[in-house]
């Protein structure tokens, strides 16, 4: 069923009552040329281009939940590609590309809205770092602008200007980014792939690998065993806990992020803000909801809740940059499980089994890499090679010593 | 959270610094003829256990003394917290011995 | 101003009168209303709009439950959006506005949303506005914006302020309730420490809103009463307008406090506090929530929830409507009827969907059981109901009741899941509470006044064994307890109608059942695609009913449909509370160096280096660009002699008999051998061989070294050290403390620094070049016998020292070095010429320790020693960060000496285009050379050491200034050291 307005319309007129689920609910088959475990929104776009660009269609995803309920379905809906690392940048401009043209290319409405993002710095040190910066966007075809305080003033009046700890000097802007309706982007992938004949299966975990002599064969779940020629997991959060079950040892940690909404406010925020000095970062959805965070609450935890500490910090720093939120109220908090590697950056590359393959260690930065992810971990197990904007991000980079620390932080994952 | 210092008792949490995993403490022999790969896995490669894990809190806002805590990563619930310093004696001893 | 529709006595004040105004026009209320209390008091129906169909809504609860009267109050910068009419607490003056309307609130344009209503059904915006691609941000989006939002800010800065604080317990009880007294009676008595919170101004709960008994006076009285006992232990801290918004680890709860949002103003005291609590154990009392019924058009102003309905009567003595039915689906409906005729109120009808029932109505009221309301009329406010017997009642309030919902959010904070209890139709608390946590009351199920009391006690003994305090058991209160029946419904079939469930996003029945056709199942894709319960009540009233219809759309029971989670808070905190006074200038401390004052006196302008605030530059008279005056403070500084505050620097003292070879293995250069009174350069690396930070060790005796660290990085570095002393070498005799703030520390460099300071260094100490070399350290003291430190290290390529002195004399050693100085012109200088002068000698600083730099990057490869055991020596060795075309540390000229270098500009050969693939490497760090005249920079390029002389560009298309560079030394200012050592 395609969606248009027109459809809307027809059904408007006739009681809604005749539209199609958005994907099937099928049982699992006995094998696959590829499985993908985790339906989340890298899981599911993987499916998507494996299916639409490399013609693989008989591929199932296993969701142990409910399809998007991970962190596609948690966060912060922010997408941007200004990084500053060549192991970076053509990666995140890569999927800024894909997500400038995703709704029409998969005939869902996933409100991708370009409102801008402005980074603010408030010192020479941090000005140098952006423009270091800008500069790596510019030079991988992404787009950066640089603003000085008086433009900043003229875009944003509301900021702390006079009375501010740290003085807001100036900002580096990406008109591009902007955010993205994530639950639509779950949806739009998986009804995307679903039409291409790929299976989604929704409450199937994943309990084991079928591993013979270094080879994975296919999975254990519970419902029942499924064999597959490729088996992908995709499962960012829980990455330690599934590649476990295959024996293997990450350079991953699971870290809880908080992230808040508040209630809904007439429109006040244009883009995404992100406070240098402080720990916070915000935007306005749609809906009129301030959708705000900061840091990752610090330690190893598989629960998906955080503590008052974080809290009350995310929200000093919106008071310290933008005072005029005081009487915004904060509606709800919730906490994502986050693969926090030990540079800051993902993977996508083979494992040393076989036939298995690992895509992890988004850290929080993992929703705006969606179209990309999926793009290029599908492009890795079509050709079994990695897509060149993908190429470094390789599980071994730790052994070779050529990381990639976006922040300079090292082998410490709550500090990325 | 809370942690039940050994010598100070029970402080919020927000008064320490997290590290990791305390098998950080067991740090590889330099000379040893894998130090490479030693180092490489002693730095980077994680249990990352969902359940009880033992790792290091630093009391930075306190009496600055590293600890052992056995913290479950699914319930936060904190079972055991120990002294970093003397958790390491007895791995420097058990390693001459 | 008649409040006409104030009916018997009640707990409101009666005198004084308090005037209030809403859209402008003037009321009368009383101490003890809240605003919603008032306006229903003065027959006002319709409050505000609905969010999507912008449908006139009026007040549906009595608490924080609210989905339609949301309100803004008060005006221009002290506005405050979003706020629940059911729980403003009413004052002389108050000011309140509807919201969410384009027009007045009776003739809102964007009610036109409400007749394209079939084309806005669940999801539709997924389905369209994607063509033109283009058209979202600029038309679309902008539109639905616009039209979007409830209320809105000020825009300027919230004058309030906010405070925090800690409370400690034995026991929290979070709800003043039946149960919630029983509770805190039953552990105040016993000795324990307790708090009492309700988020209500008055305690007591429902025992207000109730006409009921105990020990043989009405319930309101009983809670008075218990309420005067509780206040009179000096163990029990109650706490009214707390709400206990969240639960956290451990027994922590937050809690915010409203200190003054009843009161006109503030006056200059915090608004609110927040309240972080620490308790031993909880008992959540927090009551029920009754929830509706969907049926036709169910959203008109005047529709309500019947134990609102009572509410108000009982409690504000207001009567809801002149002629009330009540449309129920158990017994508790009825109460409603009870109550209101007994006050006077006219009930019409009772009609409930059950067909059998043991409960009597008050007389002269009529009953239609297992009938139905499916539809109402009333275009601003209800005027008649239709029943499924097809006959009509005009009414001006209908009283709905599905029931009551067990209050188990703060169950579920952490990992609780809430089990369906059918004999009550409802959830209640289940899975794993928080830690130390019970329940009790209608909270746990426990839904009628006996079982309430009764249970409030009986938990608390439980607890108060647990925590070894001794209770003491008192009888039960004497109450009439009444079995309350009912039954699982909430949805009447509507036919074309529209049933609401969520009130405030516009969530009908037909949404929920296009869900399940579409695929949207599980809870949390209903939630996520209809947005039911996302809205500011958090579907307080109304996620029983979606899942419900779910249920009934997938042929499954509603515990196999799903459950209702609740994250924090429990209502909605504003963002000012939780950042407390950390904002402004107060947003983190501020580190003020010892020669502040002076700095201040002398010109100095301030720069922040993390929270420490350090002397930038110094203006003289005439100066009128930080140029000037930089220029100024660096060339005098190499012509004669300059002084800079240094304190900033993180100082570490390294005392023990091992603590030369604890360094050893800290430092990736070695240490072992430095002699007492000697200090040496030293390069920290992380462990995975990235240099972590550099300074300076100097050995002041056999056992006691003194460290410095970089400014950025001293905490990190005191930090890891101590993790390598506790944790890495346990058995090493080394102890480290941090003494940053015990030492004023001073650069004093140039040519004439020697001669500054034996002015001021005691006699008995020589500081000769021979006495005192380069890279000498030593204990001494200065006029007179004040003791000081001296070292003779150098950050500017000068002579220099760094002469250290407690931090209490640092502000007078500042001006003493001045004035020692007066004969040779000295003059102090800020960071922007300590920064030049260092660029001219070619020092890494922060710019290019930036975390990813190894020492080979920095020229330094040849110090990490590879004859010993330190952090980082192993891992630097891989094979990617010793790769022989890998960045080099150097420095760069512009090609134009006119012209002036970027920082963050990136190298690429000349000619080039400026793209990734062509990235070489980028420039950290410039300034302008006033010793040279002309702009200079560090920067990283590949192979930088061997392509001195080589002319590349140095791109910064961000902002347009692009530029040939000259690859140089990085050592632009004597090159062979001479100056140190003279």
């Amino acid at each position: 069923m395609r969606y248009s307005a027109l459809e809307v319309l027809k059904q408007g007129l006739t009681g809604n009552k005749t539209w199609k689920p958005a994907w099937r609910d099928p049982e699992p088959k006995q094998d696959y040329d590829v499985i993908i475990i985790g339906g989340g929104g890298h899981g599911l776009a993987t499916a998507y281009y494996l299916s639409k660009k490399h013609g693989i269609r008989n591929v199932a995803v296993l969701e142990k939940g409910w399809i998007g309920g991970g962190n596609v379905g948690r966060n912060t809906t922010i997408v941007r590609s200004n990084y500053m690392l060549p192991g970076n940048e053509p990666f995140y401009e890569l999927s800024m590309k894909l997500w400038e043209g995703l709704e029409q290319d998969f005939n869902y409405n996933a409100m991708v809205s370009q409102r801008g993002i402005i980074n603010l710095f408030h010192n020479d040190a941090q000005r140098d770092a952006y423009v270091r910066r800008g500069n790596s966007m510019i030079m991988a075809g992404a787009d950066a602008e640089f603003l000085d305080e008086d433009a900043i003033r003229k875009e944003l009046p509301f900021l702390d200007y006079d009375n501010a700890r740290f003085p807001i000097r100036g900002g580096l802007a990406q008109r591009r980014g902007g955010s993205v309706r994530h639950d639509a982007v779950a949806w739009g992938y998986a009804r995307g792939a679903d039409e291409n004949g790929v299976d989604i299966i929704q409450n199937c975990e994943v309990t084991g690998f079928d591993i013979k002599d270094g080879v994975c064969h296919g999975v254990e779940t519970t419902r029942g065993k499924i064999g597959g020629k490729k088996i992908a997991v995709c499962v960012a959060g829980s990455s330690g806990h599934v590649m476990a079950k295959a024996g293997m040892r990450l350079p991953i940690e699971s870290h809880v992020l908080q992230a808040f909404v508040s209630e809904g406010l007439k429109p006040i925020i244009p883009g995404v803000i992100t406070f240098g000095a402080g720990h916070f970062y915000v935007s306005q959805s749609d809906k009129g909801g301030l959708v705000f965070g900061g840091d990752i609450d610090g330690y190893n935890s598989y629960a998906q809740r955080g503590n008052l500490p974080t809290v009350e910090d995310v929200c000093e720093g919106g008071m310290a940059v933008m005072p005029m939120i005081g009487k915004a109220r904060l509606l709800r908090s919730w906490g994502g499980i986050m693969d926090m590697s030990m540079d800051g950056s993902p993977f996508i590359d083979k494992t040393h089994i076989s036939g298995l393959y690992f895509n992890g260690g988004w850290c929080y930065g993992g929703f705006k890499a969606t179209p990309a992810s999926g793009y290029c971990y599908a492009h890795l197990l079509a050709n079994n090679a990695p897509h060149p904007v993908a190429k470094d991000y390789r599980l071994d980079r730790f052994i070779s010593g050529k990381m990639i620390d976006e922040k300079g932080m090292g082998a410490q994952p709550n500090l990325h | 959270m809370i942690i039940n210092h050994p010598y100070l008792g029970p402080r919020d949490a927000a008064e320490f610094v997290y590290l990791g995993d305390a098998s950080l403490l067991e740090r590889p022999d330099w000379q040893s003829e894998d130090a490479a790969s030693e180092f490489h896995d002693y730095l980077h490669l994680r249990d990352n256990v969902a359940g009880e894990m033992r790792e290091l809190w630093f009391h930075e806002q306190g009496d600055r003394s590293w600890l052992v805590v056995t913290r479950n990563t699914i319930t936060h619930e904190v079972i055991k917290v120990e002294m970093a310093r003397d958790v390491a004696q007895k791995i420097s001893n058990g390693a001459a011995a | 101003m008649k409040q006409e529709f104030r009916i018997a006595e009640s707990k409101v004040e009666k005198e004084p009168i308090l005037h209030f105004s809403f859209n402008g026009k003037t009321y009368a209320g009383h101490k003890g209303d809240t605003l919603a209390s008032a306006l229903l008091a003065n027959g006002v129906k319709m409050v505000g709009r609905s969010f999507k169909y912008h449908r006139p809504r009026g007040i549906f609860s009595c608490g924080s439950e609210e989905p339609n009267a949301l309100v803004t109050l008060k005006t221009g910068q002290d506005v405050e959006p979003n706020t629940r009419a059911t729980v403003i607490e009413l004052y002389d003056g108050l000011e309140a506005h509807s919201q969410n309307h384009m027009g007045s609130l009776k003739y809102d344009l964007l009610a036109f949303n409400d007749i394209l209503s079939p084309f806005l059904s669940a999801g539709f915006y997924y389905k369209t506005f994607m063509w033109p691609a283009a058209f979202w941000e600029k038309l679309y989006e902008p539109i639905i914006r616009r039209a979007a939002g409830l209320g809105a800010l000020s825009g300027k800065e919230d004058p309030e302020t906010y405070d925090k604080g800690f409370l400690h317990c034995d026991l929290l009880v979070i709800g003043s309730g039946s149960s919630g007294l029983m509770s805190a009676l039953t552990a105040g008595r016993a000795g324990a420490s307790v708090i009492l919170a309700d988020e209500d101004f008055l305690l007591g709960g429902r025992l207000h809103m109730e006409q009921m008994e105990i020990d043989g006076s009405s319930s309101s009285a009983w809670a008075d009463k218990a309420i005067a006992e509780l206040s009179s232990m000096p163990n029990v801290r109650i706490m009214p307008r707390t709400t206990i918004y969240g639960s956290y680890d451990h027994g922590i709860f937050g809690a915010l406090e409203r200190k003054t949002d009843h009161l006109k103003s503030s006056d200059g005291k915090p608004r609110q506090v927040l309240w972080r609590v620490y308790s031993k154990r909880s008992v959540l009392a927090a009551g029920a929530t009754e929830r509706s019924i969907a049926f036709g058009n169910n959203d008109r102003p005047g529709i309500m929830m019947a134990g609102a309905v009572r509410a108000y009567a009982n409690r504000f003595g207001v009567g809801t409507g002149k002629d009330i039915a009540v449309f129920t689906n158990n017994d508790d409906g009825w109460h409603t009827a009870r109550d209101l005729a007994a006050k006077g109120v006219n009930v019409k009808a009772i009609i409930d969907s059950r067909s059998h029932v043991n409960i009597t109505a008050p007389e002269g009221v009529q009953t239609h059981l297992g009938t139905n309301v499916i539809n109402t009329k009333g275009r601003h406010a209800l005027s008649s109901i239709t029943l499924s017997n097809g006959e009509t009642l005009d009414v001006d309030c209908l009283a709905v009741s599905g029931g009551w919902s067990s209050n188990v959010h703060l169950t579920c904070h952490q990992r609780g899941k809430p089990q369906w209890n059918e004999q009550i139709a409802s959830f209640v608390p289940g899975g794993e509470l928080p830690v130390g946590m019970s329940v009790a009351g209608a909270a746990n199920g426990s839904m009628t006044l006996a079982s309430a009391l009764q249970t409030g006690r009986d938990t608390t003994i439980e607890v108060l064994k647990d925590l070894g305090i001794k209770a003491i058991k008192k009888a039960l209160p004497k109450v009439e307890d009444e079995a309350s029946e009912t039954s699982v419904f909430f949805h009447v079939e509507s036919g074309k109608n529209r049933a609401w469930i969520d009130l405030q996003n516009d969530v009908t029945a037909k949404d929920v059942k296009q869900s399940h056709l579409e695929g949207y199942r599980s809870v949390e894709h209903l939630k996520r695609y209809t947005t039911l319960g996302m809205a500011t009540d958090q579907g307080k009233t109304s996620n029983m009913l979606g899942l419900a219809v779910m249920a009934d759309a997938s042929g499954k029971t509603i515990p196999q449909t799903g459950t209702t989670m609740f994250r924090p808070p429990y209502t909605p905190v504003p963002i000012g509370a939780l950042a407390g006074r950390s904002r402004g200038k107060e947003f983190r401390p501020t580190r003020k160096t010892p020669s502040h004052k002076w700095a201040k006196a002398n010109g100095a302008e301030f720069v922040e280096a993390g929270n420490w605030l350090r002397a930038q530059w110094y203006t003289k008279p005439g100066e009128s660009h930080w140029r000037e005056s930089t220029d100024r403070e660096a060339l005098a500084t190499r012509k004669s002699v300059g002084i800079c505050d240094v304190t900033t620097l993180g100082k570490i003292d390294v005392q023990g008999k091992d603590a030369a070879e604890f360094l050893n293995k800290v430092y990736a250069n070695a240490f072992g051998k430095l002699g007492v009174g000697k200090v040496r350069y030293g390069l920290m690396l992380r462990e995975d061989g990235i240099v972590m930070d550099d300074g300076t060790a100097a050995r002041m005796s056999d056992t006691h070294f003194v460290v410095t660290t970089t400014t950025a990085n001293a905490v990190n570095v005191y930090r890891h050290m101590e993790f390598c002393r506790q944790c890495l070498w346990p058995q090493m005799d080394v102890s480290l403390i941090s003494t940053t703030e015990q030492w004023a520390q001073f650069a004093v460099a140039g040519p004439n620094a020697r001669k500054l300071l034996q002015k001021i260094v005691d006699k008995e100490h020589d500081i000769s070049n021979d006495a005192f070399p380069f890279m000498a350290c030593g204990e001494i003291s200065v006029c007179g016998g004040t003791p000081a430190r001296l070292f003779r290290i150098s950050f500017s390529g000068e002579l220099a020292y760094e002469i250290a002195v407690p931090t209490r004399y640092g502000n007078s050693m500042m001006s003493i070095l001045i004035k020692a100085g007066e004969k040779f012109d000295a003059v102090p200088y800020g960071t922007e010429a300590l920064g030049v002068m260092r660029i001219e000698k070619g020092h890494a600083a922060g710019n290019e320790l930036c975390g990813t730099t190894t020492a080979q990057d920095l020229g330094l490869g040849r110090m990490v020693s590879k004859k010993k055991d330190s952090i980082g020596n192993t891992l630097s060795e891989r094979e990617y960060l010793t790769r022989k075309d890998g960045l080099n540390l150097v420095g760069f000229k512009p090609v134009d000496e006119s012209k002036s270098l970027q920082a963050g500009a990136h190298f690429i050969t000349k000619e080039s285009e400026p793209t990734m693939a062509n990235d070489e490497g980028w420039m950290t760090s410039v300034c302008y050379s006033p010793n040279l005249g002309y702009s200079i920079g560090l920067g990283f390029i590949n192979n930088g050491s061997n392509r001195i002389g080589e002319t590349v560009t140095a791109a910064d298309p961000l902002r347009g200034n692009t530029l040939d560079v000259e690859i140089v030394s990085a050592h632009f200012i004597d090159p062979e050291g001479e100056r140190l050592r003279a």
